[in-house]
């Protein structure tokens, strides 16, 4: 594998693109040629967290508006794997949504708290006038 | 979303026919549920066996599930769940809410 891998995507808003793209994710943790961990837990991982930020950006920050595009990176060497996720969205306070724990019957309000729990360092930026989320996962 | 429908006496089995369970299509079978709720049919269980994949949307689908069916003083069991399904319940602590188990039967005899 070369120093650093860097994927870039752009889809409209649209849910149907979760799989394929939450694919994209697993298949490059299964590239990653030194990784010592399981892999196919990290696999999963990346997939899902993947989805829950796309799920997010496509239904609340782009109010599932498929003019509006999602836009994904993914970048990944032997020390680390970040995926960046930027919407045309209002934003949203990652700190208070992380400190709010869903209830056991809650329906909602899961998918924040599953990416702070599986990556090691999670962002909600402004950059440019767009939101970017970005999830980074250590590989060492 | 993919999914087959069997009842055995008064209990209605949905089988989930697909890979993933994610917020593309959770809202089919919450609405598929909601209608069996609707005619009177609040005994599910749910085979999970060939999901490999679950988000939070697929869990909030469930959870409605388990809700409405409780409100109707009916249940909702899970069965067959693969190994990275059945992390996502233990992660979301959810596995403390719904009643799961390894094969249809026995999620069948716990029904009664």
């Amino acid at each position: 594998m070369p120093k650093r891998v860097e994927i870039n995507i752009k889809v409209p808003s649209q849910t149907r693109y979760l799989a394929m793209i939450g694919q994209i994710g697993e298949s490059l943790a299964f590239s990653l040629n030194n990784y010592q961990g399981n892999r196919r837990e990290l696999a999963y991982h990346i997939n899902l967290c993947l989805t829950e930020g796309l799920t997010n950006a496509i239904c609340h920050g782009n109010n599932s508006d498929p003019d509006k595009d999602v836009h994904i990176t993914i970048s990944a060497s032997d020390d680390d794997l970040v995926i960046r996720i930027y919407d045309q969205g209002p934003g949203f306070d990652i700190s208070a949504r992380g400190k709010t724990n869903a209830q056991p019957c809650d329906e909602g309000g899961r998918g924040i708290n599953i990416i702070l729990k599986l990556m090691d360092n999670v962002k909600y930026l402004q950059e440019n006038g767009v939101n970017v989320l970005e999830m980074t996962k250590a590989l060492q | 979303m993919q999914i087959k429908i069997n009842e055995k006496e008064e209990t209605v089995i949905i089988t989930v026919e697909e890979e993933r369970m994610d917020a593309h299509n959770s809202g089919n079978l919450k609405e598929r549920m909601l209608q069996l709720f609707d005619e009177g049919k609040c005994q599910l269980v749910i085979d999970l066996t060939a999901v490999r994949f679950i988000d939070s949307s697929g869990l909030g689908a469930l959870v409605s599930g388990f809700k409405n069916a409780s409100a109707r003083d009916g249940s909702l069991k899970l069965c067959c769940l693969q190994p990275q399904v059945r992390s996502m319940f233990e992660l979301t602590r959810l596995h403390r809410v719904f009643e799961i188990f390894t094969t249809l039967e026995e999620a069948l005899e716990g029904q009664s």
